[in-house]
């Protein structure tokens, strides 16, 4: 054990603490700068705090590596890392996703004009929404093969139905008034949906996009776990913690957190220029 | 109840697409098997065949169903083949899990809508965290607990506790801060003390919010716990229900692992539905 790493946590922390809390009570508060500042010194202080706790108590490596640890390894091993995630992020998550979207607005659309199949297949999607679908990942795994086809298909049924049903509620967004006025101007049903009901769904199927792109990664690796060959952010990930290399598993997990958040942010900021009229993004 | 025809519908037709899809997935198997022994299929055998096989690639629905009723009804709760015994084993670490996380989310919750430090600061981590796939940490926690010497039910319960944690989170927040400046006005006028607004105004008024996050929470959890009981090569449970199934190459035990799963899902949503409905009901919010 050594004190100085502890009481270096310990103060850094209580240093931290006490510059946030003065922070957000202070006039400054309303300012962008520091509304980022806030949060990006929480995460700095936990990243520092668990360096110190790691270093002062020598808590061993396979157990928890420190941040440092996990950063080494990283940069030692881009050429792996990077070979994962094209594996799982760009074949496996990224062609499941955009086949499984499409796939999902498509069949809104196609159902739009049976009230009938509406009425039945929300409640079934938005029963299925709620299941455990990561469990049909040994059952593609086993109908797909072990490359990524079997990934992409997990992660084609896990966003179906979330998506599905976003789109179906986006579908229905528009008023009595807005259809008449299109009426009015007697347009045809596939100008009322492509020059007001798909636009005022946009707002929905870019909520269901957001919600799925979580989805998609996480399908993609969990399928990984049934069998994959000798790539992939999963397989890394199983293998390395049965080789108790956990600086490795960190740095995986560290790349697909950030996968995972330049994922959302950038459908966000799609949605951010499709859907500039919304009161939410005009804000 | 004006639903029921198109749902039962929409059921029949799946149901009839997936025998009709066993019968293409499996008849590979059947010609292969019937070139083997020299004799010739009709087609009407053949389609029987696709639907009865011990080892499908795709089993008939009536395989699945009676694969459940065999490890379910039929066979004792004790036996390491019971479905029951394997989902409960999935269900108890659910449970611990999903209590745990929903408190803590609660406690942070309550945090975050009193500190504007920690709204700050810690609020945009909640957020940002569900877009990270959390999922991926599953079997580090559970070898790193292991070679700390924790096994069986906690491990999963953390992994399960750590799903439903940050939904709870941000329900909660959104919930506790519904109520509308002139409600928080009326209580500024009464002279109500912080923890007189957050007990009389702000909890009641996030209920709705919180059977939401609860719905979404349980879901995760579960699949939390499945996802933990694969990488330990588990035994017990779900989870290692499918894994070994995938291993052997036991279709309908998957299958029906998979069912089982769903049908836990659906009965856990279904009663936190229950308890939504009679709690809002009893405080009057269900218009």
């Amino acid at each position: 054990m050594s004190w100085g790493w502890l009481i270096f946590a310990a103060a850094f922390w209580a240093g931290a603490y006490a510059l946030n809390v003065w922070l957000a009570n202070s006039r400054l508060a309303k300012y962008r700068a520091v509304r980022i500042g806030v949060p990006v010194i929480f995460g700095i202080t936990i990243l520092v705090v668990w360096q110190g706790l790691v270093r002062g108590l020598n808590v061993p490596l396979v157990i928890l590596p420190a941040p440092s640890d996990i950063w080494l390894r990283m940069t030692q091993s881009v050429p792996t890392l990077w070979e994962d995630f094209v594996q799982t992020f760009v074949k496996g998550a990224l062609s499941g996703y955009v086949i499984g979207c499409g796939a999902a607005v498509l069949t809104a659309i196609l159902i739009d004009r049976s009230k009938f199949l509406q009425q039945g297949l929300l409640p079934v999607g938005n029963f299925i929404a709620a299941l455990p679908i990561v469990g049909t990942a040994p059952i593609l795994v086993m109908w797909f093969g072990f490359d990524w086809q079997s990934k992409a298909a997990v992660v084609v049924v896990m966003v179906f139905f979330p998506m599905l049903v976003n789109t179906v509620e986006g579908l229905a967004a528009t008023t009595r008034m807005q259809r008449d006025l299109m009426s009015t101007y007697s347009a045809s049903y596939a100008q009322t949906l492509i020059k007001l009901r798909l636009p005022a769904a946009m707002p929905f199927i870019f909520n269901g996009l957001k919600i799925t792109t979580t989805l998609a990664l996480i399908g993609a690796i969990v399928a990984e776990f049934f069998g994959s060959p000798i790539k992939g952010m999963g397989f890394r990930i199983s293998t390395e913690v049965g080789r108790l290399r956990l600086d490795m598993v960190w740095a995986e997990i560290a790349v697909a957190a950030i996968a995972g958040s330049v994922f959302y942010g950038a459908v966000a900021l799609i949605e951010k220029g499709v859907t500039f009229w919304h009161p939410s993004q005009r804000g | 109840m004006k639903n029921i025809v198109p749902i039962l519908t929409v059921v029949a037709a799946i149901v009839v697409i997936w025998y009709a899809a066993a019968i293409p997935m499996n008849s590979q198997w059947a010609l292969d098997q019937a070139e083997r022994a020299e004799v010739e299929l009709s087609t009407g055998e053949l389609i029987l065949d696709t639907w009865s096989q011990e080892r499908p690639r795709l089993p008939a629905p009536h395989q699945v169903v009676s694969e459940l009723w065999g490890s379910t009804v039929e066979m004792k709760i004790t036996s390491k083949r019971s479905l029951i015994f394997h989902g409960w084993i999935t269900l108890s670490a659910t449970m611990l899990g999903f209590a745990f996380g929903t408190g803590l989310g609660i406690l942070l919750a309550v945090g975050i809508v009193h500190s504007r430090a920690m709204d700050m600061g810690v609020m945009p981590w909640a957020i940002a965290s569900q877009t990270i796939p959390i999922l991926a940490i599953a079997p580090m926690i559970i070898v790193v607990l292991s070679s700390l010497g924790v096994t069986g039910i906690i491990p999963k319960a953390i992994i399960s506790a750590y799903l439903s944690f940050f939904p709870v989170v941000v329900g909660m927040v959104k919930g506790l801060r519904s109520p509308a400046a002139f409600d928080l006005d009326l209580m500024k006028t009464y002279s109500a003390s912080r923890s007189q607004t957050f007990w009389k105004l702000r909890l009641p008024a996030s209920m709705p919010y919180l059977f939401a996050s609860l719905k979404v929470g349980i879901a995760a959890a579960l699949v939390g716990t499945i996802v933990g009981e694969l990488p330990t090569g588990a035994i017990r449970g779900l989870g290692a229900r499918m894994l070994s199934g995938s291993y052997y190459g036991q279709t309908v035990q998957i299958w029906s692992a998979l069912f089982a799963a769903a049908i836990l899902a659906a009965i856990l949503v279904g009663i936190i539905g229950v308890i939504q409905r009679r709690t809002l009901t009893r405080m009057g919010m269900n218009a």
